[in-house]
């Protein structure tokens, strides 16, 4: 299995029956891929969509229906469209259970920078800055390292941050971290890496409890 | 109470360095004939006020690139390489709002009222000292209104007196700059007379309407693009 794969079918299992969840650019949007098709779950896209679904056939695909990163999709029974203002009220009055989020960095104490990289890449803030502050549970889905090898986890962010304090979960394809009140705990990790070669690629301070599942 | 206007007459409106808000959000609710037109007639020193800038070659994407556009007020840029090079550039002025907060800022102007206090961005770059408020205690951004003298609008139905519906997720910003603007022009392919529309499916209700434009039909540039199909 890829890297991304792994990832993403990691991710799908974090989706409870009920849950309301938004999926952001990148990573999140394709875990609707892996979602059992009789999960009940109300997947939220800010561009005005509740109940998104996959991509139906392509001789069937409305143009004029896209999720937030553009991919094709359709609705679930018990959807609705709405305006930006009301898909946004939704995510500031707290609407929503859980978001799933990209990151450029992401640091032990929760920080999350995803939205500009001075002087080289500032695409926008786009929905990010309202999804990392006002869900209840912000999960990051993000390659272990850059494409140079360098830690994303990390001690403190260097970029702009997005929102402070605001990740529950950090999701790669060498392991799940939370962040808790005593720092960054290793939940599992993949089974092809030891845990001192995952502490030697992370530069934040990895706690290592008793028992760490199998990624 | 006739809004039927001719592309042309329509378009013909807009002065050199007018503000005007564009709807949609990626392809969904992009007036891609109303924006032709205006890279036909050429006004420039243009502000456009839209979610994202399309992707290169089409949409708003194309008055930048023809460079018909002074600045833009945006929440993401997407992929768009020529305008992210604009933007580092220096030649086009960008400033960016988070998403919810920009569709706010027009749903405000569009109520008549001046602003509102949000905690959003609170602590980081983007919120000016000058923005932040106490109130009791608390900590606020005070984010003012946003308004145009344009809107151009997709609609996928409306009627002679400018009674607008949207489809699907075209609707996104389109509501709320059609409230929001001094003169909102619309396009359409599907148009009929007053009652065509029954009053529970109104979205946007005719008076904040100026102009109806009907199209022919939609073209390519409303069907699926391939490069966003997963096969």
């Amino acid at each position: 299995m890829s890297d991304i794969n792994r990832i993403i079918e990691r991710a799908a299992q974090e989706i409870r029956p009920g849950n309301v969840v938004n999926l952001g650019i990148g990573l999140p949007t394709q875990v609707v891929h892996y979602l059992p098709e009789n999960l009940e779950v109300l997947i939220h896209s800010e561009n005005g969509v509740l109940g998104v679904a996959g991509q139906p056939s392509v001789d069937v695909i409305d143009p004029f229906l896209i999720d937030s990163a553009g991919n094709y999709i359709s609705t679930r029974p018990g959807g609705s469209y709405f305006d930006s203002a009301v898909s946004f009220a939704m995510i500031r009055r707290g609407k929503l259970d859980l978001t799933m989020i990209g990151a450029f960095e992401v640091d032990q104490a929760g920080n999350l920078a995803n939205w500009k990289i001075p002087g080289k890449f500032s695409p926008g803030i786009g929905g990010a800055m309202e999804l990392a502050q006002k869900t209840p549970r912000i999960i990051v889905l993000t390659t272990h390292c850059d494409k140079k090898g360098n830690s994303k986890i990390l001690r403190q962010c260097r970029l702009p941050l997005t929102a402070k304090h605001c990740v529950s979960r950090i999701i790669t394809e060498k392991a799940v971290m939370d962040v808790t009140e005593h720092g960054l705990v290793l939940r599992e990790k993949a089974a092809d890496i030891s845990i001192e070669e995952l502490i030697s690629i992370t530069e934040a301070e990895l706690i290592i409890p008793d028992e760490v599942g199998v990624l | 109470m006739n809004k039927q206007q001719t592309i042309e007459q329509a378009i013909a409106q807009i002065p050199a360095g007018a503000v005007v808000m564009v709807g949609g959000f990626g392809c969904p609710g992009t007036p891609f004939c109303l924006i032709n037109e205006l890279l036909r007639q050429g006004q420039r020193n243009l502000t456009l006020i839209k979610n994202d800038a399309n992707e290169s070659g089409i949409g708003i994407s194309k008055l930048i690139e023809n460079g018909q556009v002074d600045k833009l007020i945006t929440t993401h840029l997407g992929l768009n390489k020529p305008v992210i090079e604009m933007m580092n550039d220096g030649r086009l002025e960008v400033q960016f709002h988070p998403q919810g907060i920009l569709a706010e800022k027009i749903r405000t102007a569009g109520a008549g009222t001046f602003g509102f206090l949000s905690d959003i961005g609170i602590d980081s770059e983007i919120i000016q000292p000058e923005q932040i408020m106490e109130w009791q205690g608390q900590r606020y951004v005070v984010e003012m209104a946003q308004k145009a003298e344009f809107a151009l609008i997709h609609a996928a139905q409306a009627d002679s007196y400018g009674n607008l519906v949207y489809q699907g997720s075209a609707m996104n910003f389109s509501p709320l700059m059609a409230m929001a603007a001094d003169n909102v022009i619309v396009e359409t392919s599907c148009f009929g007379t007053p009652g065509s529309i029954h009053p529970s499916r109104v979205h946007t209700p005719s008076i904040f309407v100026n102009a109806v434009v009907v199209l022919p039909q939609l073209s390519n540039e409303y069907g699926v693009l391939d490069h966003h199909v997963r096969y």
